[in-house]
């Protein structure tokens, strides 16, 4: 992103992916600070390709059922339930 | 109990199940470490009302092990910032220096136990979160191999970083409080049969004679100089305690911090997906459709900080640019790994200053966040090695606390106990 500047308008295509509403005066601020912040990540070009080694094995369990929360706990910390489901908004 | 320098966001008390080697001893635990029925807020807007279904492993172990549970700990929110001023519950002051920040992320950890508001603590450590505050306090925090210490329970920030580890007054301390919570857990697949049957309590005799300490010299040049003079002062006092002092140089470490920002940034914002405002946390209103109303309920529950490294973790990881940022990021992990590797040839715990910077004062640091990233230098490199690393007080400099950190190979918080308590 040193290459092409941080503008307004990058902010908010990567709010609108992360889901985040901004407003105008912190996404005026994130354009500054990220063109700062990404510039001081570009020295990551000097890191040479590194072979990795990894000694990590999968952790595995048998897939068996076991008891989890009752809907009544799953459900408790939700701002709005109906009928024993979560309430969310209208998918478009 | 005090909590003058709001080192609690909730006091409580959740009583001991059991007796052991904790009872009678009091613990405040980090907020973003589940309890059951304790309302536990990660220090944000967002989880202000979250009350888990269930307890952290870790709680478990504690309460099991006799210890009285007295404060879910201030934090920075979600564990993002080394000063515990981006918490939506005000920031911690640091006890032993007045008007100054007590470090972070675990600030309110660290200063509850400098403030004897709490016997122990539990803090979390993804760059550096319990190292800081404990040093900032003068106090001791040790962040344990990755995988010794079931996170089963803590709200993830960046997972394949964070550790929960103990704060205390005490190295010897600070080792007892690991034996109870250190071992596998089936609840966490990436906890590892070490610690199981550990005795780390033992380990903090203070014997260092023939022991090679390797002093990260980039890590000391890059210091204040008054924090490097009480650093050499500690070096000094390993070497008349019959250590052997070597100079060692890694260059992987200069890229360590971009990796380390790069990495957790990338992780939190696939973490922090969850929190739409369905099933827990601020709704974002009916209003308007499923993306609308998610955008809401983030905009309205996460601070300034918090949002700032979504959105850049979203931007390293999007198209064009995962390669240039987040593989490269991989790449530079792999190589401090490997230069740490080697380094442990020739040293048996390696050290440097835990933080390179004294204390700021409150509201100093908040302006300019590349700045702020720049005090982690010292603490981020261990978290991406998977090592344990300790920070133990060696006195203090114009007035304020200076931590020492001494790092150890995978599951060698022996060495680093042992070593640590050599500066007592």
């Amino acid at each position: 992103m040193s290459e092409d500047a941080v503008d307004a308008d990058a902010v908010h295509h990567v709010a609108d992916l992360a889901r985040v509403a901004l407003t105008e005066s912190e996404a005026e601020r994130f354009e500054a600070q990220f063109e700062d912040i990404l510039d001081y990540f570009d020295s990551l070009d000097e890191v040479p390709e590194i072979e990795r080694e990894s000694d990590l094995v999968n952790v595995m369990r048998p897939d068996e059922q076991r008891p989890s929360l009752d809907q009544n706990e799953a459900l408790d910390n939700a701002a709005e339930t109906e009928d024993g489901y979560f309430k969310g908004p209208r998918v478009s | 109990m005090s909590t003058e320098h709001n080192a609690f966001i909730t006091e409580t008390t959740i009583e001991p199940t059991s007796e052991g080697p904790l009872s009678g001893r009091t613990i405040a635990v980090k907020d973003n470490i589940s309890t059951a029925g304790v309302r536990t807020t990660c220090g944000s807007t967002m989880l202000e009302e979250y009350v888990p279904p269930y307890d952290a492993t870790v709680v478990e172990r504690l309460t099991a092990a006799g210890a009285t549970i007295v404060g879910k700990a201030n934090m920075d929110e979600f564990g993002m910032g080394g000063t515990t001023e981006t918490s939506a519950f005000g920031p911690t002051e640091n006890p032993r220096a007045p008007g100054r920040v007590a470090g972070g992320s675990s600030g309110g950890s660290a200063a509850a136990v400098a403030e004897e508001a709490a016997d122990l603590a539990l803090g979390t450590d993804t760059g550096g979160s319990i190292r800081n505050p404990a040093a900032f306090c003068g106090v001791v925090g040790l962040k344990p191999t990755y995988g010794l210490v079931s996170r089963y329970g803590l709200i993830a920030y960046a997972n394949s970083l964070e550790q929960i580890g103990p704060i205390a007054p005490t190295v010897e301390e600070t080792a007892t409080l690991l034996d109870v919570i250190a071992g596998p857990d089936e609840n966490d697949a990436t906890t590892h049969q070490n610690g199981a049957d550990a005795n780390y309590a033992a380990a903090a005799d203070g014997n260092v004679d023939g022991m090679t300490i390797g002093v990260l010299k980039n890590l000391r040049a890059g210091a204040d100089e008054r924090v490097a003079a009480a650093f050499d002062d500690g070096v000094a006092e390993l070497e008349a305690r019959g250590a052997t002092v070597v100079e060692i140089e890694l260059d992987s470490i200069e890229h360590a911090l971009a990796a380390y920002y790069v990495i957790a940034m990338s992780e939190a914002s696939s973490n922090l997906a969850r929190f739409d405002g369905v099933r827990y946390g601020v709704s974002g209103g009916y209003e308007g459709d499923w993306n609308e109303s998610f955008a809401q309920a983030r905009e309205s529950g996460f601070g300034e900080e918090v949002k700032r490294r979504i959105l850049l973790g979203t931007y390293a990881l999007s198209a064009g640019y995962h390669d240039k940022y987040y593989k490269k990021a991989q790449d530079a992990r792999a190589w401090v790994k490997q230069e740490f590797d080697d380094a442990f040839e020739n040293a048996d715990v390696l050290a440097s200053p835990t933080m390179p910077v004294l204390p700021p004062e409150i509201g100093e640091s908040l302006d300019d966040p590349l700045q702020l990233y720049q005090i982690d230098a010292n603490t981020v490199p261990v978290n991406l090695a998977n090592l344990p690393a300790i920070s133990v007080p060696v006195g203090r400099a114009d007035g304020f606390p200076v931590g020492f950190q001494l790092i150890g190979p995978a599951f060698g918080e022996h060495r680093i106990l042992r070593a640590g308590s050599a500066l007592q």
